[in-house]
């Protein structure tokens, strides 16, 4: 008993000394709370059939800022990943009849083994070769689907998958929670040991190998990783789409999660998350202008992206919230002193 | 057959050479990977295709009123939206992206998505070995050869093609020389378009024209800039044979080939890359790859 009201009173000890003296960490939990609460106050079919989407693009946006932000490994054909992951769970669900439940992970696995295909002849590789390798392996995949049609449905994809859940609540619980669940560990693992290898492999990869890092490892590690969280996306999206279809692997897919990830601020998972769920109801709200939509689209990005080239978030981060000069420990904006060390913050 | 196939390659190559080497020597000068230059090979397309069926001129008028007002497009896209956010590499990235989304969006409210279609220059063809070969597939094959060699001329005899080269290989230093860096980007940025815009006129006539003709010679292009070495203009102007030839081979000789033509030209690329990973005339850097 008492070590159950131990634990309770450390929470909001935690609660009170860490989350809420921070504008950004109060962000993060009330966007957290407002997901989970969301389905008391409506059940407009509508709207949670964006959050859905969203939450399944923003678990994707995510895996790109693991692999390109953090060891930037730019890669310009992430949707090869999303393209397995759907397409592989797709054909397990029809031709072998898994359930969701068990297509889903084994999709990724295939999308794990893609990463692996493509990391080692991209090892060799940096930066814009890189990129520019990369924006081939989606097309590729793509040139294969439509060659053997009698497999993976050709032009049409391959339709009629099983339903994640009967209700489109319980649909939406299970996408909320495997986006939170599953962003929240990339987050921890960037902030990880292996997380410090990525930054450093992206800083001076040279100097990471000359400390006795084996890089080649940890590069392939990135991609499996990466592959591993967008191919879960993928099969999300293939049965919640109940299809699984070429556009899954097109151009325009790789260039959005660039555009998502860049928009709300690389390396930092976080940024991109928070950018799907700006930028993807915005591009629904812009319905109304259907001839317009994405030229809206496309301006607000130039326009956003003129202002505050590091990204949306990080700017906003940098607004609300100050470094302490001395001990390099964040503090709300409004504050005069250090919370920690008291030192002036000017 | 085989002539068929020589035809089409060297067509698809040169389109993808120009291209190509518009894309490749922007990157090396001003390190802009623009992936709307070939948005504004589409625009150049509408642009010829407005005045030679809306306005009823000479297609000659056509690209002589074209290129110059996609370079000029070309260059106040590049002050407005470029420029100001060149240091954040990401940034320019998603900024030309952008742009080529928002160029592919306003052609397809102007003109709506029909696939529309330029008379040719000269109409009519003759016969080599019993393979029809088009007057204008003989004039848009010699334009290129001929522009390629004005752009080597200039490249290799200026002054202004030794300040575009040093700066493509140290910028800092080309700097400290006394170069106008800014400027030389600017002037490299107005070459570059201006060859997309080139490419337009030259290859409309052979192809359909809609708002999404831009997607797969982007594609193709970044291949054979990748393939032939980023920054060698040698390189590209082989690679984009190499690729046009598999992309030509692969569309006769293979049945369901349309569908696999960008893969098998893709594959060939990354086996390329997988025994020179520099490309094939590239040079390796220790910083850059």
């Amino acid at each position: 008993m008492n070590l159950i009201r131990y634990y309770i009173r450390k929470f909001f000890t935690i609660i009170k000394t860490e989350v809420f003296v921070l504008p950004s960490r109060m962000i993060v939990l009330l966007f957290f709370l407002t997901l989970l609460a969301l389905p008391l106050i409506t059940n407009d079919p509508y709207l949670l059939r964006i959050l859905i989407l969203a939450s399944i693009f923003a678990i994707f946006a995510a895996s790109w800022d693991l692999l390109s932000g953090f060891t930037g490994q730019m890669n310009f054909g992430h949707a090869l990943f999303f393209g397995v992951g759907a397409y592989s769970a797709a054909m397990l669900n029809q031709h072998v009849h898994i359930p969701p439940w068990g297509s889903i992970p084994l999709g990724a696995l295939g999308a794990v083994l893609a990463g692996l295909i493509v990391g080692i002849p991209c090892l060799r590789l940096r930066g814009t070769y890189l990129a520019l390798t990369t924006l081939a392996f989606p097309i590729i995949l793509m040139g294969i689907v439509f060659a053997i049609p009698n497999i993976t449905g050709g032009e049409l994809g391959i339709s009629g998958l099983d339903r994640l859940a009967r209700s489109r609540v319980v649909n939406y619980y299970i996408a909320v929670l495997v986006m939170l669940v599953l962003c929240t560990i990339m987050w921890k693992i960037t902030d990880s040991n292996i997380g410090i290898i990525f930054h450093a492999i992206r800083e001076d990869e040279v100097a990471v190998r000359a400390s006795g890092i084996n890089t080649t490892r940890y590069k392939l590690l990135a991609f499996c990783l990466s592959g591993f969280f967008a191919g879960i996306a993928g099969g999300l999206y293939a049965h919640f789409m109940r299809i699984a279809d070429p556009s899954t692997l097109e151009v325009s897919m790789s260039f959005q999660v660039v555009i998502w990830s860049v928009f709300g601020g690389v390396v930092t998972i976080w940024g991109p998350v928070g950018a799907v769920f700006i930028l993807f109801p915005l591009l629904e709200f812009f319905r109304f202008l259907p001839e317009f939509r994405m030229l809206l689209f496309a301006i607000v990005i130039i326009l956003i992206l003129l202002f505050m080239p590091q990204g949306l978030l990080p700017w906003i981060r940098d607004k609300i919230e100050n470094e302490c000069p001395r001990c390099k420990i964040r503090n709300v904006a409004t504050r005069k002193s250090c919370r920690i060390c008291a030192t002036s913050m000017h | 057959m085989i002539l068929d196939i020589i035809i089409t390659s060297l067509i698809n190559g040169s389109t993808y050479a120009l291209l190509a080497i518009g894309f490749s020597l922007i990157f090396g000068v001003a390190r802009i990977v623009n992936i709307a230059h070939t948005a504004f090979f589409m625009v150049a397309s509408y642009c010829i295709y407005m005045i030679t069926r809306k306005l009823g001129y000479h297609p000659i008028v056509g690209m002589l009123v074209a290129i110059p007002l996609i370079t000029l497009l070309g260059l106040i896209c590049y002050k407005l939206f470029i420029d100001p956010i060149r240091e954040h590499e990401a940034a320019v990235l998603i900024s030309t992206i952008a742009l080529a989304i928002a160029f592919q969006e306003i052609m397809l409210l102007i003109f709506t998505g029909d696939y529309l279609s330029v008379p040719a220059l000269i109409q009519g063809y003759f016969t080599v070995f019993g393979a029809k070969v088009f007057y204008q597939q003989l004039i848009t094959f010699i334009a290129a050869l001929v522009i390629l060699g004005a752009l080597r001329l200039l490249l290799m005899q200026t002054k202004l093609g030794l300040a575009i080269r040093s700066t493509a290989q140290d910028r800092e230093v080309a700097n400290l020389m006394g170069m106008n860096e800014s400027r030389v980007a600017m002037i490299t940025m107005g070459i570059s378009v201006a060859l997309a815009g080139f490419t337009g006129a030259v290859v409309v006539p052979l192809t359909t024209v809609n708002p999404f003709m831009w997607l797969h010679p982007l594609i193709m292009m970044m291949a054979v800039v990748v393939l032939g070495g980023l920054g060698s203009i040698k390189g590209s102007f082989f690679a984009a044979y190499i690729l046009g030839f598999a992309e030509a081979a692969v569309v006769f000789l293979i049945p369901m080939g349309a569908f696999l033509k960008g893969s098998v030209a893709l594959s060939v690329m990354i086996l390329v890359l997988l025994i020179r990973p520099e490309g094939l005339f590239g040079v390796a850097f220790e910083e850059e790859r």
